[in-house]
């Protein structure tokens, strides 16, 4: 009665995704709309070809970084979002992003560091070469997504801004702008939504600054212009639509812990045996993966990137630590 | 206000009313057949059928002030259907939480229920639930006696504030509590009002007695 419609396709390459007529015509296109800015109103028409604008990556060879479940399809990836910025229903964010203006932008560097001060979108597209990741992404709420992410890792910005031995944390601070965010009229959290890490968790290989998905340049509701991934941990970590990084010695405030502490921990790190105090966390449904009537699929430890990170968290009590 | 009487009263007024009720099943159902629900099937259907129960819920107690307020006698016909389609749409709720979210695993199913107060709490309205369906025909109130049988039925009131609770700790894990306080807000009113009219005279003709001795 209830067959998946469509679903049954795997998407791996950005190619394979984009049929090269079609990339090849969006090209011709923006080619087009080059000279046109040329010519006439030049910041509104760069913004209307950066929302489809290609970002490829070459596939990462680092260990974990691709994943071989099947991808979430895009639609769904862009449709089904927690982005409470823009509303906290989740198809809100795609209804309202659009609003939101991803050039100028400009990420603060602050705090522990020898090299702080501003760094533009368009350096920090630079800054490392960019790559295809495949990541499993668990949401705290019981629900995942595959997702082909394009960006590097944070560790080659942190490098770049060389932190001091004073910088034990890294916090994310997220754009809060009345003017383009209808979500910031609700006080369901505090604004601006922060998030943050030890500096070794920021430094692992596998957190990843996300600039574009599925081999475009990230689309507005899924955190544009740049957005934190950090795949063994619950989806609300990876902060959206990054202002500002602040290394400090302190552990810091982050905005869901700050709403409800017993619920919501410091390190949020996937674990299926320990429960959301609303809902077990031993299971997830994979959205995207077919029926109605699909088996929920258990939730692996750290998200099943315990081979790459557990280390750091030896001989922690990850219940106490949750 | 005649008018508006011989509309409560006229005899298609109960299947119309029993063809709307049945409208949001049906656009489920369309959206399940069609692939509509959206990236998360299982959580909108399990969601809306929860929606219904409320919305139901509100409805059935709206009968009694409304009909108070408006001196329209005849729409205490409706009272029945109206809970009787709460009743159906929480046992849908529960059949969809069990079958989707659950995959019919009993074992999981009496675990997740003990162990997450917000499930308790939903699973102990629909239990209280069941016995009002049951006594809703009208042998059942000459078996059991018009007094006993609207003891047994104030048991809504305890439904409505465990639904509530039901939903305010389902939203309490996101903080969401724009449409929770909207709930609240009307089965207030409809209580409060109860309340008021049960409590209310006694009380103030307490204070008045108290105040003739003064």
């Amino acid at each position: 009665m209830l067959l998946p419609k469509d679903r049954g396709f795997i998407h791996r390459m950005p190619s394979e995704i984009t049929p090269r007529a079609v990339f090849e015509q969006r090209r011709l296109l923006l080619a087009g709309l080059g000279t046109l800015a040329a010519l006439g109103s030049r910041r509104a028409l760069a913004q209307g070809a950066d929302r489809s604008a290609p970002l490829s990556g070459a596939r990462s060879t680092l260990p974990g970084a691709v994943t071989m479940d099947k991808a979430t399809p895009l639609a769904e990836v862009t449709s089904y979002n927690n982005f409470y910025e823009f509303g906290t229903d989740k198809s809100d964010p795609a209804r309202h992003a659009h609003t939101l203006k991803t050039r100028p932008w400009t990420v603060a560097i602050e705090g522990e560091v020898k090299k702080a001060g501003p760094i533009g979108i368009d350096e920090l597209l630079k800054l490392g070469a960019m790559e295809e990741r495949v990541y499993r992404l668990r949401c705290v709420e019981g629900w995942s997504m595959v997702i082909p992410w394009v960006g590097y890792s944070l560790a080659q910005l942190i490098r770049r801004v060389e932190p001091t031995s004073n910088a034990k944390f890294v916090q994310f601070v997220t754009l809060a702008d009345r003017a383009q965010m209808p979500g910031l009229n609700s006080s369901v959290l505090q604004w601006p939504y922060v998030e943050a890490m030890r500096i070794d968790e920021a430094m692992h290989p596998l957190s990843m600054l996300a600039f574009g998905l599925y081999g475009q340049v990230l689309p507005n509701q899924n955190g544009a212009p740049v957005r934190l991934v950090v795949p063994w941990k619950y989806g609300f970590k990876s902060a959206k639509s990054i202002v500002k990084i602040r290394f400090v010695e302190q552990q810091p405030a982050t905005s869901w812990s700050l709403a409800a502490p017993e619920e919501y921990g410091f390190y949020s790190n996937v674990n299926p045996s320990v429960d959301h105090p609303r809902w077990s966390q031993a299971t997830e449904r994979r959205i995207g993966a077919g029926d109605l009537f699909a088996k929920k699929r258990p939730t692996l430890m750290f998200n099943g990137y315990e081979a790459q990170v557990a280390s750091m968290y030896a001989g922690m009590d990850l219940k106490k630590s949750f | 206000m005649s008018s508006a009487r011989s509309l409560l009263q006229h005899p298609a007024a109960k299947p119309v009313l029993f063809a709307l009720a049945l409208l949001p099943l049906t656009l489920l159902v369309m959206g399940v057949l069609r692939d509509a629900l959206g990236p998360n099937p299982a959580e909108a259907l399990i969601r809306s059928l929860g929606d219904w129960t409320l919305r139901f819920l509100c409805l059935t107690l709206a009968i009694t002030p409304l009909r108070h307020w408006t001196g329209l006698a005849a729409l205490a016909r409706f009272r029945r259907m109206l809970g009787l389609f709460a009743a159906f749409y929480a046992s849908l709720h529960f059949c969809s939480y069990a079958v989707f979210d659950m995959g019919l695993d009993w074992n999981d199913i009496v675990r997740d229920v003990a162990k997450r107060p917000f499930i308790l709490v939903g699973t102990l309205a629909l239990l209280l639930m069941l016995p009002l369906a049951a006594t809703s025909f009208n042998r059942a109130i000459r078996a059991l006696g018009a007094a006993r049988w609207q003891l047994l039925h104030r048991l809504i009131y305890v439904i409505a504030g465990l639904a509530i609770l039901h939903f305010f700790w389902m939203r309490a894990a996101k903080r969401n509590f724009a449409e929770v306080a909207v709930y609240a807000s009307i089965l207030g009113v409809l209580l409060g009002w109860r309340m008021v009219k049960a409590i209310g005279p006694r009380y103030f003709m307490k204070l008045g007695s108290q105040s003739a001795k003064g």
